[in-house]
């Protein structure tokens, strides 16, 4: 496991961007998702968030995504960014 | 003799406005526009309840509106048009009433053939005499013509004109005339000219919105209907802008004359009739300021009203002989039906203004739109809501391929055979859903907070509540 060990952010607030926002939390993670397609691909940038915590083995990340209609691969990029940023070494 | 009126007021109690009435307003100030809510404000401060607002569209600046329907003085909205300050409070469930909304060829047929009488229009002048005779051309308030107040001033059984500047009588090269007037008001300001008129409509500079400009400018040239006599009419987005400064770059290469632009007029279209690609510009509402200022000194520059514009009952309008027109779309669906109505969530946030009605009349009806917005594809399987039959839309234009409607394969044939990228539509779909992914469907609730009437007063579709979490 590694682990966050500060806070980070990574990506924009234009449109068809995402800005996530990276901070250390006790318990698991936690993911919070504010998009303007939630009803459309709510599920989707959930789902692609947990990817790639889970491909850095990241176990305690509070993980806020502010969604102006990113693609995937947009929202995945902004992640790891984030992670990168924000964890240890 | 004078009509003037000392006081709102009193003209509003002159016109025996009760409960229950219908009072009706234009929109050519747009959303600069005072007249709505100085009305609005005052009616509801005289006591009067109930009443059904008939407006040809409503801005932002109208939001103060919801107020009027908490408060029980406003029951029923129609309109042409509802921007999205107001129509998400109504997607929400803040009318009991579904809005009605209209077309701007169907609203003054609707207007005239009695369907939705009018006990007190309103309309907003930028310049008038004491006996009513006004125009849109004149004044600190300029906005042009005054098209869509025609069929409002000539049927209500009572008309007060309010302006901001009063000249001597009579008024000459008035709009409105005197005969339809029965009262005038004098006020400080109808409306405050940067939200009138924008300064300049501009080209846009995405090279995407200008990659499928050329396309649409392409595809006009390949339908054979670009020769001598050409009329046309496109919107003032940026990439319909930018379609009509191809289309002029071609039309003046080919010393191609037109006939007359029609519709909602920007200064583009000004240029072109200056640079002799039409012979008159037909205007039922001006956009921009150079609009304002060519439709005031220029002869070929006409003003016509909403029934001429696009009335369906009208014996005939000038939208029935259009070759070529330009529109927007927020969804398309497989069958090619548009929304413009609401967004992809379901909200309300516009209307059909005169989409319908020109697709209806033109013999080339082209949908602009890039293939997906953020993440949403532009096709879906069904649209959110039917703004405009697919029947009468011709073709589609996206920067990743063309699609034409099935029963129109002489066009499919003509654009293939020069040499343009022409695809079904269900490939526009799946070309985007593998860029954006599937999206999910919207939840839509189980109340009817709009209805569409198509310009033959038929209902074309429901706009539903959306749900709250």
């Amino acid at each position: 496991m590694q682990k966050i060990v500060k806070s980070a952010t990574a990506g924009t607030l234009e449109s068809s961007d995402v800005y996530v926002e990276l901070t250390p939390s006790d318990g698991g993670n936690e993911i919070e998702i504010e998009s303007v397609v939630l009803a459309q691909f709510g599920d989707a940038i959930r789902k692609s968030a947990e990817a790639v915590l889970k491909q850095f083995s990241i176990e305690n990340a509070k993980l806020k995504l502010i969604d102006r209609g990113a693609l995937d691969c947009v929202i995945r990029a902004r992640v790891e960014t984030a992670v990168l940023r924000a964890k240890e070494g | 003799m004078s009509k003037i009126v000392k006081t709102l007021r009193e003209a509003i109690e002159l016109a025996g406005l009760k409960d229950g009435m219908t009072v009706s307003f234009h929109h050519h100030l747009r959303n600069g526009d005072y007249v709505l809510n100085l009305v609005m404000d005052e009616i509801a401060r005289m006591g009067v309840k109930e009443l059904t607002v008939n407006a040809s569209s409503l801005f932002d600046t109208h939001a103060p509106l919801a107020d009027h329907i908490r408060s029980h003085v406003v029951r029923k909205i129609q309109t042409d048009y509802m921007s999205a300050a107001l129509g998400r409070q109504i997607s929400t469930g803040l009318m009991q009433e579904p809005v009605e909304f209209r077309t701007h060829g169907g609203r003054p047929s609707d207007i005239i053939l009695g369907r939705t009488p009018i006990d007190v229009a309103f309309i907003a002048a930028p310049a008038a005499d004491e006996m009513g005779n006004c125009t849109g051309k004149l004044g600190k308030s300029a906005c042009g013509s005054l098209g869509y107040a025609f069929a409002d001033a000539q049927c209500a059984k009572k008309t007060i004109v309010i302006t901001d500047n009063l000249v001597p009588y009579p008024l000459e090269n008035r709009s409105i005339p005197e005969t339809d007037v029965d009262y005038v008001v004098v006020v400080d300001a109808i409306g405050d000219p940067n939200g009138i008129v924008s300064g300049t409509t501009k080209i846009t500079r995405d090279p995407v919105g200008l990659m499928m400009a050329q396309t649409a400018a392409k595809v006009i040239q390949a339908s054979g209907l670009l020769k001598d006599g050409f009329s046309f009419q496109t919107g003032a987005g940026g990439a319909s802008l930018a379609a009509a400064m191809y289309l002029k770059q071609i039309m003046l290469a080919e010393q191609i004359h037109g006939s007359y632009g029609l519709g909602g007029i920007t200064g583009y279209l000004v240029d072109m009739l200056r640079e002799g690609c039409f012979r008159e510009l037909l205007d039922v509402q001006c956009f921009d300021l150079k609009a304002v200022e060519s439709i005031r000194s220029d002869p070929r520059h006409m003003e016509i009203s909403g029934e001429r514009y696009a009335s369906p009952s009208a014996k005939s309008a000038a939208v029935d002989n259009l070759d070529v027109v330009i529109l927007g779309a927020t969804e398309v669906d497989t069958d090619f039906n548009v929304n413009v109505h609401t967004d992809s969530n379901g909200y309300i946030m516009g209307g059909s203004g005169g989409h319908s009605d020109t697709a209806a009349g033109a013999k080339l009806a082209m949908i602009i739109a890039p293939i997906m917005r953020a993440r949403l594809p532009i096709v879906t399987d069904r649209v959110t809501c039917i703004s405009t039959p697919g029947s009468t839309i011709d073709v589609l234009v996206t920067q990743k391929g063309i699609a034409v409607n099935p029963a129109r394969s002489d066009l499919r044939e003509r654009l293939k055979a020069a040499g343009l990228p022409v695809k079904e539509i269900g490939e526009l779909k799946e070309i985007a859903e593998r860029i954006t992914g599937v999206p999910k469907k919207i939840p839509q609730g189980d109340r009817v907070v709009a209805n569409v009437i198509y310009r033959d007063g038929t209902l074309l579709d429901s706009i539903y509540n959306v749900p709250q979490r």
